[in-house]
This record gives C-alpha cells, sequence and structure tokens, in this order.
C-alpha cells in the first residue's frame, strides 16, 4: 500500500501547490485592484479615519474654513463639514464616498487626504511615533468679502461672477448660482448622499455646474472691447470715425443687423471708435469687424485666452471660441459677441484683467498656498504671465473707453463714489424669444486697478426680456469691486 | 504510576523535540494574542498571562499523555495542531473585538464572544485526545467496532435530516441542536465511517484488487465489487440533497475513493470515483437552482458581489488588502467578511497576517498531511496504514476544499478549516483524528522486538507445534 500512499502525498503536494499559488495570485498580483476597490470598506475606513485637511480663505484674524472635518462618533471617525456652504461650493466642491470627489476636494485630494509625496516624510515619521496622520491644507486665493457679495447679488437668479485680482491673476471671487449644500452629499449616509444628489441632478438650473469656469455663454457687447482693442491694435485711435448706419446690410443674407432698441449712433453715418463703445452700437463694431477680417479680431481674441482649453486654477477651465471660417455677416455677428462666439465668465473677467494690468493677462490662480499639518509651506501659487494681450498704448487707451461707458454710457450703473471704474455692458441674445444674458466686464480703479470683474446673469435675471447688462449685471459687479476696495 | 514518573522507553522518541516545539508554539500564540489586544485595546492587558499559562497547561498534558501512552509517535503532529489552534483561538479574540467594536459604534448589545467557547471546546477536545489515547492503546482493535462505527457514523449523518433534531442554518442543514448548543454531527460521523472503511476494505482488498475485467486496456472491477462504491455515492449524494452540504458530500466521496484506491492500489477505482463524481456534478448543478447559482458566483464573484458573492468578494478585498505582509494582527477590518470565525477564517489571516502567514499556516497543515501519510507508510499493518492514510488525506482534502473556496479556485463549500474555525464538533475531532494518527505512528516508530538470532528461530521453529491457520 505504499506506492498508492506516496502518490497520495504527491496528489496534497499538488493540491496544496494550486492553493498557494492562487493565494499569492489574490494578495500579490490582484492586490493593488482589491485594495482600491470602491467597493471595499476598507477604503472608506482608512480614508475616514484621517483628518483630512481643510480648505481656508483669508488669513490672520480673517482666516475662515470653508471646508473642514470634524470627529465623529460613529464607525466612520471623521465627518467632512462645509462652512462654505452655498457660497463656497462651486469653489469646494465635495467629498462624498458615493460620488466621488468634485472641485478643490478633487484637485488637492492628495493633500488634503495626507498621501501626496511631499508629506511622506513626515507620515513616516507619524507612523514611527504613532501620531494620527492628517492631512495638509489648501488656501485659496478667495476673500471672504468679495465672495459674499458676488454669491448675494446673484442670488434668486442664474449666473456667476468671477473677480481676480490683474495684476497677479488670483480669483478673488468665484461665485455660481443656484448652488448646493456640499454637506448633502459629503455625509456617512449613502441612502441620503444618493436621494441628495439624484434630486440635486433632477433640477433644470444645474446647480452642481460650476458656471463660472465650466459654463460657456455668448459675451454680447463685452466683446466689443475685443473687437477695438483689435482696432487700436491696426491704426485705429478712439476718436477715429466708423461707419454706424442705422441699419447694417449683412452681405450674402438677406437679414440685417440693428441696434438695441432701434437707436441710432452719432450722425447715423459715422461715430467715434470712442463713442461706438460708450453707446454700444452694433452696427458700427459689425462694419468694424468686418472691415478689419475675421483674422484680425481672431488673433486678438485668442491674444486674451480664446481657444486655450488647458487652463487650469487648479479646477479645469472650458475653453472659450472665436469660431474660424466665418462668412462676412457671420463676422460682423461675431464682432459683437454673437453667432458662434461663447466665452467662460472666467475669460471675459481676463479680458477685463489684462487691460486694467496694461496689456498683460496674468495666469490665473485659485489655490495660494498648500500647507502640511504643521502649517509649514508645501508649495506657493507662482504668479506668471499667461498672455500678453495688447500693447501698454492700446491698454490705456481702452481703459479711457471703458471708463467713458461708465461715466456716461450704458454702464452707469457700476460706479462707485471716489473711485474711477472702467468698464463694458453686454445683453446677449441666445436663441428666439429667450431673454437676453446680461453681462458686465469692468475693473477699478481705473489705474492700477486692484480688481477685474464679470458677471453673467443668464436669461436677464428677474428683469427678463427687459434686462440688460447694465440694469441687471453692472450692480452686483459694483458690489464685488466695493468689496475688494473697502475689505 | 502516575505521569511523572515515566519510564524512559529505549531508543529515540523525538519526545524532547516535541516539547521544545509546543513551547514555541504556545509561545507564538501568546504573542499574537498580546499583539490583538495592544491593537485593538491600546494595553497588553485582557488576561494574556491566563491565556498563555492555560494553552501551555493544556499543551503540557497532551503532551505527557502521548509520553506515557505514545512514547514513539511522531514529534511534529502536536505541536503543529497547537500552532494553528492557538492561531485560531487568537483570529476569534480578534473577531470578538470587532464584532463588539462595531456593535458598540451602531448602539447595538454586544454579541457573545466566541473565543472563551472555543476555548472550552478546546479543552474538551484535549481531554478527548488524552482520553483516547489512554484507551485505545492498539489501533488494530478498532476493528472490531467497524460495522458499529458504520451504523454510527451514518446515523449522526442523517440525523440533521430528522425533523426536530436538525437545524437549518444559511441554508444548510448539517447542525442539531443539543440543548443550548449546534453540533455538526458530520463531523464525527466523518472519521467512524473513516474507521469502517479501512476496517471494511482491507477485509474485502484482495477481491477489490484482484478480481477484474479488461475493458479497454484497464482493469475493471466486477460489476458486483462496485457494491460499496455505489453505497458511499449514494449517501453522498443524498447528504448533499437532503441537507444541503456540498462540503461534506465532496470530502466524504473524495476520502472514500482515496481509501479505496490505497487499498487496492488500482487506478481503475480513481477513474471510476472521478466519472461519477463529474456525472453527480452534472446532475447536480442541473437539477439544483442552488447549485447553479453556487457556480455561477464562484465563475464571476464580482457580478454578484452586492448578492450571492458578497462573502466570498470581501474575502477577496481582505486579503487584497493584506497583502504581502498582511496590516498587522489587529490593524486591519477583518470583521467585514461574513462569517470570518469559521468558514472565512483564512481570509481574516491573510488580511492581518497577509500572504506570509496564509501560506505559514498552509504549509502547517501540509507537514501534518506529510507526517500522516508517513505514519501510514511507516505502520506495519494493513488497517493502521489505510486508517492513518484515510486521515491524513482528509485533512489535507478538507483544507483544499475550503481554502479553495475561499480564494475562488473551486466553488465555494461550508466547511471548516481544522483547528482554526471556530466550532466545537470541528476541534473536537480533529483532535481525536491526531490521536489516531498519533497512536498508529507510535506503532510504526516503535523499535522492533530484540532480533532473535537465526539459530534460536530455527530452534523455535523445529519446537513449534503446528497449528491450524485461521483466515
Amino acid at each position: 500500500m505504499n506506492r498508492p500512499l506516496r502518490r497520495v502525498g504527491l496528489a496534497c503536494l499538488v493540491l496544496f501547490g494550486l492553493l498557494l499559488l492562487q493565494v499569492n495570485w489574490i494578495q500579490v498580483v490582484k492586490a493593488k485592484d482589491y485594495r482600491n476597490d470602491p467597493r471595499n470598506r476598507r477604503v472608506l475606513l482608512r480614508t475616514y479615519d484621517r483628518e483630512r485637511g481643510p480648505i481656508v480663505v483669508g488669513s490672520g484674524k480673517n482666516r475662515l474654513a470653508v471646508a473642514k472635518s470634524m470627529v465623529t462618533t460613529d464607525a466612520l471617525k471623521y465627518l467632512r463639514v462645509y462652512p462654505g456652504k452655498e457660497a463656497y461650493a462651486p469653489v469646494t466642491g465635495f467629498a462624498s464616498f458615493v460620488y466621488g470627489y468634485t472641485g478643490i476636494e478633487r484637485q488637492e485630494n492628495s493633500v488634503l487626504s495626507g498621501d501626496d509625496e511631499r508629506l511622506l516624510v513626515r507620515r513616516l515619521s507619524d507612523y514611527i511615533t504613532g501620531r494620527q496622520v492628517k492631512g495638509g491644507t489648501v488656501e485659496l486665493t478667495l476673500q471672504d468679502k468679495a465672495q459674499r457679495a458676488a454669491y448675494n447679488g446673484l442670488a434668486g437668479k442664474r449666473g456667476a461672477v468671477v473677480a481676480l485680482d490683474p495684476r497677479t491673476g488670483a480669483i478673488l471671487a468665484e461665485a455660481t448660482s443656484p448652488s448646493y449644500d456640499p454637506a448633502a452629499v459629503s455625509s456617512h449616509d449613502a441612502k441620503g448622499i444618493r436621494a441628495a444628489y439624484q434630486q440635486l441632478l433632477g433640477l433644470t438650473t444645474d446647480p452642481m455646474t460650476n458656471r463660472a469656469v465650466q459654463r460657456t455663454y455668448p459675451p454680447g457687447s463685452t466683446f466689443k472691447v475685443i473687437t477695438s482693442a483689435a482696432a487700436l491694435a491696426h491704426g485705429y485711435s478712439p476718436t477715429t470715425r466708423i461707419p454706424s448706419p442705422p441699419v447694417l446690410n449683412l452681405p450674402g443674407t438677406t437679414a440685417n443687423l440693428g441696434n438695441f432698441g432701434g437707436e441710432h449712433c452719432g450722425d447715423n453715418k459715422t461715430d467715434t471708435l470712442l463713442d461706438s463703445l460708450v453707446i454700444s452700437c452694433n452696427t458700427a463694431f459689425g462694419a468694424l469687424g468686418m472691415k478689419l477680417g475675421q483674422d484680425v479680431v481672431r488673433q486678438q481674441a485668442e491674444a486674451f485666452g480664446f481657444g486655450d482649453s488647458s487652463l487650469d486654477l487648479p479646477q479645469p477651465v472650458a475653453g472659450s471660441v472665436f469660431p474660424t471660417d466665418l462668412t462676412q455677416a457671420q463676422t460682423a455677428q461675431s464682432s459683437i459677441g454673437q453667432y458662434d462666439v461663447r466665452v467662460t465668465p472666467l475669460q471675459m473677467a481676463l479680458v477685463a484683467a489684462g487691460i486694467g494690468n496694461g496689456g498683460d493677462v496674468m495666469r490665473p490662480y485659485l489655490v495660494k498656498d498648500v500647507l502640511a499639518p504643521d502649517l509649514s509651506t508645501l508649495g506657493k501659487a507662482d504668479v506668471k504671465l499667461y498672455r500678453h494681450a495688447v500693447s501698454s498704448s492700446v491698454a490705456a487707451q481702452l481703459t479711457a473707453m471703458m471708463v467713458a461707458v461708465v461715466a456716461r454710457g450704458t454702464g452707469t450703473a457700476a460706479q462707485i463714489t471716489g473711485v474711477t471704474v472702467a468698464g463694458k455692458t453686454g445683453t446677449a441674445q441666445h436663441g428666439p424669444g429667450a431673454a437676453p444674458h446680461a453681462w458686465f466686464i469692468g475693473f477699478a480703479p481705473a489705474v492700477n486697478p486692484v480688481v477685474a470683474v464679470a458677471v453673467v446673469v443668464e436669461d436677464g435675471g428677474s428683469l427678463g426680456s427687459d434686462a440688460t447688462g447694465g440694469k441687471v449685471a453692472a450692480p452686483i459687479a459694483k458690489a464685488v469691486m466695493e468689496a475688494v476696495l473697502h475689505p | 504510576m502516575t505521569s511523572f514518573t515515566l519510564p524512559k522507553p529505549p531508543g529515540r522518541t523525538g519526545r524532547s523535540a516535541e516539547l521544545v516545539l509546543l513551547v514555541f508554539a504556545v509561545a507564538l500564540a501568546a504573542l499574537g494574542y498580546t499583539a490583538v489586544q495592544v491593537a485593538v485595546t491600546g494595553s497588553p492587558s485582557g488576561g494574556i498571562l491566563s491565556y498563555a499559562l492555560g494553552l501551555g497547561v493544556l499543551y503540557g498534558l497532551a503532551h505527557l499523555a502521548v509520553r506515557r501512552w505514545a512514547p514513539y509517535a511522531d514529534p511534529l503532529l502536536l505541536p503543529c495542531v497547537g500552532l494553528l489552534n492557538g492561531l485560531g483561538l487568537v483570529m476569534i479574540r480578534r473577531l470578538d473585538l470587532a464584532a463588539a467594536e462595531s456593535a458598540r459604534q451602531q448602539g447595538k448589545v454586544i454579541p457573545r464572544a466566541d473565543a472563551p467557547l472555543q476555548l472550552v471546546w478546546t479543552v474538551i477536545g484535549v481531554v478527548a485526545f488524552v482520553a483516547l489515547l489512554a484507551v485505545v492503546r492498539d489501533h488494530t482493535r478498532l476493528t472490531r467496532y467497524a460495522y458499529t462505527c458504520a451504523a454510527a457514523g451514518l446515523v449522526l449523518l442523517m440525523l440533521p435530516a430528522v425533523p426536530g433534531v436538525g437545524a437549518t442554518i444559511n441554508g444548510a442543514r448539517l447542525w442539531i441542536r443539543v440543548g443550548p448548543l449546534t453540533v455538526q454531527p458530520s463531523e464525527v460521523a466523518k472519521i467512524l465511517l473513516m474507521v469502517f472503511f479501512a476496517a471494511f476494505l482491507v477485509a474485502k482488498r484482495d477481491v477489490l484488487s484482484l478480481a477484474s475485467r479488461r475493458i479497454l486496456g484497464l482493469d475493471l472491477p466486477r460489476a458486483r465489487d462496485l457494491g460499496p462504491v455505489l453505497v458511499a455515492w449514494g449517501f453522498s449524494i443524498l447528504v448533499l440533497v437532503r441537507e444541503n452540504d456540498l462540503g461534506s458530500s465532496l470530502l466524504f466521496f473524495g476520502i472514500f475513493v482515496a481509501m479505496l484506491y490505497i487499498a487496492t492500489e488500482r487506478t481503475s477505482w480513481l477513474l471510476i470515483g472521478l466519472s461519477m463524481f463529474l456525472a453527480s456534478s452534472f446532475l447536480v448543478y442541473g437539477l439544483f437552482a442552488h447549485v447553479q447559482r453556487r457556480v455561477d458566483t464562484w465563475l464571476d464573484p464580482f457580478a454578484y458581489s452586492s448578492g450571492n458573492g458578497y462573502q466570498i468578494v470581501q474575502g477577496f478585498f481582505g486579503m487584497g488588502t493584506g497583502g504581502i505582509f498582511g496590516t498587522g494582527l489587529g490593524e486591519g477590518s477583518p470583521g467585514t467578511v461574513p462569517y470570518a470565525k469559521t468558514d472565512f477564517i483564512v481570509a481574516a489571516i491573510g488580511e492581518e497576517l497577509g500572504l506570509v502567514g496564509v501560506m505559514a499556516v498552509l504549509v502547517v497543515f501540509l507537514v501534518v498531511v506529510a507526517r500522516g501519510l508517513r505514519a501510514a507508510i511507516g505502520c506495519r499493518d494493513s488497517f493502521g496504514k489505510l486508517l492513518a492514510g484515510g486521515l491524513a488525506f482528509s485533512m489535507g482534502l478538507q483544507v483544499f476544499v475550503i481554502v479553495g473556496g475561499v480564494t475562488g479556485l473551486i466553488p465555494l463549500t461550508g466547511v471548516t478549516l481544522p483547528f482554526l474555525s471556530y466550532g466545537g464538533s470541528s476541534v473536537v475531532t480533529n483532535y481525536v483524528l491526531i490521536a489516531l494518527l498519533l497512536r498508529i505512528s507510535d506503532a510504526g516508530r516503535r523499535p522492533a522486538p530484540a532480533p532473535v538470532s537465526p539459530a534460536a528461530a530455527r530452534a523455535q521453529l523445529a519446537d513449534a507445534p503446528t497449528t491450524v491457520v485461521r483466515r
């Protein structure tokens, strides 16, 4: 019986060999997949076992956490809370174990979670000393007062506000409306999270879309600033008289281009470039665009950042577009910010900022500092030139024209006592029957500005089809600029 | 004569090596217990000393019993068992703490701790171990009780199917209620039936191995000799169908075929057994929805990750998270796998002790199986050989069935991992199994009586009267 016994031994050896192979397959080959599978509850427990770092704005006495972690008594040790609520939601995003992370919670996740490689040494020492591993802090460039002014200004409307420091590109306000409370989708209750998320998703107002950087709109008359810049760079001056017929025939079509409310510009034949901008004359800029040609206008738009879809705040920014292969008629319409021109509110804020900053558009950024848990600095934002859009003399001429717009044109609602404000309104039509989008872009003070702003209110806000950029958007822009000027 | 004044048996016994290894095993278990205690509660309290002392005394007694009643037995078996059982107690303790913590967080009543109960079962197991060594001095005497064993085994096997006695737990009807406890009689039946198989096959081995017809180049047994195989097969199917116990059914049939093969040395029995097993597998697969579900889950557990595959997928996650070195005792979340204390204890070990821990456990099991087969080869009588071979193989097959099931190598069937899983009947039965192996190994390793000189032998033969040889 010894021979079969030895064979049985051999069979057992084979069986155990198979087991050893299979265990190696699971614990070595597939280990990484299993360890990080979202269905693996351990991932969750590990994530929520650590104190996730806060997202803060302001400094010193005004330092304010807009997202932070709190100790709980349930299985997941830390709960993410959002004191910044709806006003900061488009910036912070949410940290949900059901729907993942968005906004800064996603972009700066490695620092906030403590997994960033810059925190490696510290994590090692924490591990050895048995100290709880913590996440780092993300400091935003936002100013609380400006952010509140922006969000409150949009209250009850749909739209977005972006304000930035023209000298550095630091974003001072980035608000979108309607918004949502990130806490609802960042709780520990999966059922509640799903219900809240599905409810938000079902709303036609898209509260979870960051309109300031992710949605594009027709810019309307605010685009005339860019057309003006192209003209000034090509031999025009503010006093150059340009054709301004009551109605502009669009070549190759039976359609005409008229002025807002059927108004007349200048002497009904010509008007100065300056006055055309002040009263926002459509026929004059349509004709000007055709005269300059689509390529000149497009190049000027691109010099301000159009066509770049790789901008990262670190939030990804949708690209703004000036269309290509235009007919003369389409060029005329595009030169007044209609047809297929599409911009993000951030892009229009960059246009205002570049003009205010002597023609240099600074690269926009949202994260000022990244700090380790012991508050030592891990990384600082670089202030960098983004685009040289226009020469300083053109910038100065444009500034003077925009000052006139606010002083005696369509943008008077943005005037601030004791401060010279430069700006441009826009009332962008989008589709027949729909109320126009109300726009305002501008900066203050006109010389050496500290704030540039862009405001869009969808469908004219509460004024509907009676809305203009001057009536609806300019007051919001004024409030935000005042918040920065008088902190 | 007390155990403490043992006469020194002549020759090498290996008892000192056994003692050293046992001390090592107990120390390792105590270390694991301390690690769990420190990691989970933060302080090395909680009766570590009494745990270590208790285990020490327990295995000390077992060791003395072996010294007294089986002095030549294999010195590796008992320490291996001690190591596995000690580790099992540590893991069950660790899972108790996890369950208590999770209940505390959810504001529920803290469930009963299983580790103390398992310790009681271990004590009972060691008592049974000592008793068997003391009572059964010669394993061949067991052949006298072969048919008693068979009857008792079959009754135990069928008991859970009897209404009023049996209890259905997790869809399988393989428990019986004895007062407050539930006992799994198939575990006990397994050993009783193996004793019967061994005795029966040794008695019938000539017929089974010689009488044959040659068909297609294979020596096939006569049709009427197929009787016993058919009965065993029928019973395994019955168990499967009536009690919904895939694991036990597979084990019984596998053990029987292996023993038949060892007894007859005929490969044709293996082929017949294997084809019967395959045929019945297909039949059962076609007939029963729950078997189909189980196979589907095995083929793609992630497709059923929130349903039937939940347990196995959670087991994968645990083992994957553990990786090569594991999270460390008390540092993982083995409590997220359902039934981690019983069927899935290997997943808990894989998570906290890593690949290294699981491979170590498998190697220790392999050592037990190898030493068991070694005992079979060393044994001088056929019954002992066959019984030891069957017992050793049954241990190996059981480990393969459950670890293979948990790791997705084969469809999952619920059987315990010997000595590690929580479960009284399993622990006690496996101690009896090891005691039997030690008994047989003692017989095989015992030095032969002093050789008689050839001349004297001849003289003895010349003087001997003729005897009637009875067969």
